[in-house]
């Protein structure tokens, strides 16, 4: 039973996975483009290492490795997109043509 | 020093469960390397030790910071997923400036996280002194004050203020 519902997380997690990936393909700009690598590749994954958590039976060496990446990547994910999206902008790299609103530019125009 | 022995503390249970099961090897190395760890990391890891072990802190940040994080994770998967199988792609993207309370690092990180993996928001950039996050939404509403707090800051802003602010939790 406990396998089953691993699969089953193991599974979405490698559903979510590949929508990230068509994101990162199909998005037209470097900000969206991060928008979907960062959402849908840590809950991909965060789901695959739950449910290697729960094939291996619980509490048992690989699961606890499983269970502290969990904790690191929700840590570490959103603070990689934040540094490579001011990176970008920093370094000049336009928004896409149709987006609305750029108040980051706006606002830090007299420092370029 | 209240900091250095709490991060050897974390490092050191930290590396015993990434060793998990222990023996006397592992023991000596992790006290080694939590040690070295500690010298150099060590001060800036808690500036406030006294709001780490507050009760009611931690019993708001794992009941009721922690379920709704979870959940708007999950919407944001399936949102993001909608936007990119959709063969128009119904995105309208742009970046809006957000005016948050918050003063202190660790809150600012978390708001600055949380938005980041929550529906169609990426955070770009913060100006601490103005209190303003600048951040990428790959649906704008709106980029006037109110509808930026409405639509992305109230969600988490309220909650992380009793978690990590001075003075409003005694």
């Amino acid at each position: 039973m406990i396998d089953i519902i691993g699969m089953v997380f193991i599974g979405t997690g490698l559903a979510f996975d590949v929508l990230g990936c068509l994101g990162l393909v199909r998005l037209p700009d470097v900000y969206n483009r991060l928008q979907a690598a960062t959402k849908c590749v840590t809950l991909g994954t965060c789901s695959i290492l739950f449910g290697t958590f729960l094939m291996t039976g619980g509490f048992t060496p690989t699961g606890f490795k499983a269970l502290i990446a969990i904790v690191f990547l929700v840590l570490a994910s959103p603070v990689a997109a934040h540094a490579i999206s001011r990176g970008a902008h920093r370094a000049g790299i336009k928004l896409w043509d149709k987006s609305v609103v750029d108040s980051y530019a706006e606002d830090n125009e007299g420092e370029k | 020093m209240k900091s250095r022995i709490l991060m050897f503390v974390f490092a050191y249970v930290v590396w015993c469960i990434l060793c998990w099961v222990p023996d006397t090897q592992h023991l000596i190395a992790g006290a080694v390397v939590a040690l070295i760890v500690a010298a150099i990391m060590g001060s800036m890891f808690v500036t406030r030790p006294h709001m780490l072990f507050n009760p009611i802190r931690i019993f708001y940040f794992l009941f009721w910071y922690i379920p709704i994080f979870i959940w708007e994770l999950i919407r944001a998967n399936f949102d993001v997923a909608y936007r990119v199988i959709h063969p128009s792609m119904p995105i309208k993207p742009g970046i809006v400036r957000l005016k948050t309370e918050l003063k202190s690092d660790t809150g600012l990180t978390f708001l600055a996280n949380s938005i980041t993996l929550t529906p169609g928001t990426l955070t770009v950039d913060i100006n601490k002194d103005d209190g303003i996050l600048y951040i990428h939404w790959i649906n704008v509403v709106g980029s006037d004050p109110e509808t930026t707090y409405r639509e992305i800051g109230s969600r988490f802003e309220p909650m992380l203020k009793k978690i990590f602010e001075e003075d409003v939790v005694k």
